[in-house]
């Protein structure tokens, strides 16, 4: 398989962990260009782990990261930079910087990055706005926004430079239907009409299904699984099955794992 | 004895990561100056915003030290000798270190704090994968502008406390020095290497507080708690720290 050709990101071998909690213990992952690919697993997998790994903020164990053909992790810290303009990285909650309004959070990256005059700024950040349909909000500060809003001007911030790929950290958790509906829409579009390679990071199972490309599902630092949409629905993994159906009991076990039974907890010694 | 090796391992640790961190921040020093706004800002937070407490206290500081200082001189018939008695403890004591003690607690914090912050909701983060340095935007200009701040500070302090509300409304206005001996006393008695000095204290402390503050806050565990210890302890360290260089400082530089 020839990688760069097809994969904008690929990762080989991937570990990783904190102290000797261990994340991820040899994961490969390939982020097809111009696609969608979601990365999915239950809470604590490290799904945003991986998109910190992907962004060169955290080092790998063990393993590379390349994004279009060059090692993240083997990066000067210009050359770093650098690779970073490429990727828009939307957060779970928007991370806008909260003494700026949302105009001047959108426009922050252009100012940093490039020495485009006021008035061509001013155009792009409102075509960016007007992307996400919040051109109307461009005067209010973060704080005024709800947190749907947030994660809209945080996503016109993602793509102010035109990145060629964006990674998106749980976009869907704690929205309403409706603005869990705009951002699926949003996601698809800019995927469609800009070419931006996208990564989504999320549990929401049904939503993240309708809109990707292609999926993994992660879990206990290894991929469980991948395919299409439809192959993982048909997949036959007791894990995959629990997870896509939701139910509370299975090969992930309700109850965290204790040495002792609930009777011995009940009915030992006390105090 | 294996605990206090490792209190004892984990606090120069502590003081190594601040120490490159300082290095990283002076790194960025050239770059935050050429963004002057981005100081100017601070310098409004840190500085004009510390003004109010600064002069309130340094006009008490003053008044108290007059009464005490007047109640002792006047048994020995040396009341004219208040003026320069107040200026030199002003200035080479008082003025820097009770200033840098209420930067500490109000500006000190309110950095730590805000950085915390920023810290907890990913602002820093989000920096980062934008390609922008948070040491060059955040932290050098916030850090530059308490190296400026507490000089002038220290300076408005010390004026407060010896002239205007202070030793002069106490000691000349009511206990009755005279206006002229307090004045000449003061001219006679600070020489302008008390005042090099205490210029010295000014901006070693501010820039103690500062590389404490920003250390705290940039370093903070990204929660409620984390953000609250960072900001406790930015005064606590900060306050010890300007106690015990000031000793460093005034040994050194006493003749």
């Amino acid at each position: 398989m020839n990688d760069t050709e097809t994969s904008l990101v690929s990762v080989r071998g991937l570990r990783f962990g904190y102290g000797s909690r261990l994340i991820y213990d040899g994961v490969d992952v390939d982020i097809r260009r111009g696609r969608i690919t979601a990365i999915m697993g239950p809470s604590g997998t490290g799904k945003t782990t991986l998109l910190r790994l992907i962004g060169g903020q955290w080092r790998p164990n063990a393993g590379t990261v390349r994004f279009d053909g060059e090692d993240v992790h083997k990066q000067s810290r210009a050359g770093l930079y650098r690779m970073r303009r490429r990727m828009g990285m939307l957060f779970q909650h928007g991370a806008l910087l909260t003494d700026l309004t949302v105009f001047e959070n959108v426009a922050y990256p252009l100012r940093e990055h490039t020495r485009l005059a006021d008035a061509l700024i001013r155009d792009i950040v409102l075509m960016k706005l007007e992307a996400v349909g919040l051109r109307g909000a461009a005067e209010l500060y973060p704080e005024e926004l709800s947190g749907g809003m947030a994660r809209r001007v945080a996503l016109a911030r993602a793509i102010a430079l035109d990145p060629d790929m964006v990674m998106y950290d749980e976009p869907f958790t704690g929205q309403d239907p409706i603005s869990m509906g705009v951002l699926m829409r949003l996601i698809r579009s800019l995927n469609q009409s800009l070419g931006i390679t996208s990564i989504v990071v999320s549990h929401d199972v049904g939503e993240v299904l309708s809109i990707a490309d292609y999926a993994y599902i992660v879990h206990g630092g290894k991929v469980l699984d991948h395919g299409t949409p439809d192959a993982i629905r048909g997949s036959s993994s007791e894990l995959v099955r629990q997870f896509l159906e939701g139910r509370h009991d299975g090969p992930i076990a309700f109850h965290y794992k204790t040495a002792r039974t609930f009777e011995e907890d009940l009915m030992g010694e006390t105090a | 004895m294996t605990g206090v090796w490792l209190v004892l391992s984990s606090f120069l640790a502590g003081l190594g990561r601040a120490q490159f961190f300082l290095a990283s921040i002076v790194a960025a020093i050239p770059a935050a100056l050429g963004r002057p706004r981005l100081v100017v800002q601070q310098l409004y937070s840190v500085g004009v915003l510390s003004l109010i407490i600064i002069v309130l206290s340094g006009s008490f500081v003053g008044m108290v030290l007059a009464l005490q200082l007047y109640r002792t001189l006047i048994r020995f018939g040396a009341e004219e000798s208040l003026g320069s008695l107040i200026a030199l403890v002003i200035v080479r004591e008082l003025g820097p270190v009770v200033t840098a003690l209420l930067f500490a607690g109000r500006a000190g914090s309110a950095l730590a704090a805000e950085i915390g912050l920023m810290r907890a909701t990913d602002q820093l983060s989000a920096m980062e994968m934008m390609a922008v340095d948070p040491v060059r935007r955040v932290i050098a200009p916030r850090f530059l502008a308490g190296v400026i701040a507490m000089p002038l500070l220290a300076g408005i302090f010390s004026v407060m406390a010896i002239g205007v509300a202070g030793g002069h409304a106490i000691g000349v206005e009511l206990l009755g020095v005279d206006a002229g001996s307090y004045w000449s006393q003061i001219r006679a008695g600070v020489e302008i290497d008390d005042i090099r000095q205490s210029f010295v204290k000014a901006v070693v402390f501010g820039a103690t507080v500062s590389w404490i503050a920003v250390y705290q806050g940039y370093h903070a565990v990204p929660t409620s708690e984390g953000v609250s210890r960072a900001t406790t302890s930015t005064v606590v360290v900060s306050s010890l720290s300007i106690l015990a260089l000031d000793f460093v400082l005034t040994a050194f530089m006493f003749r």
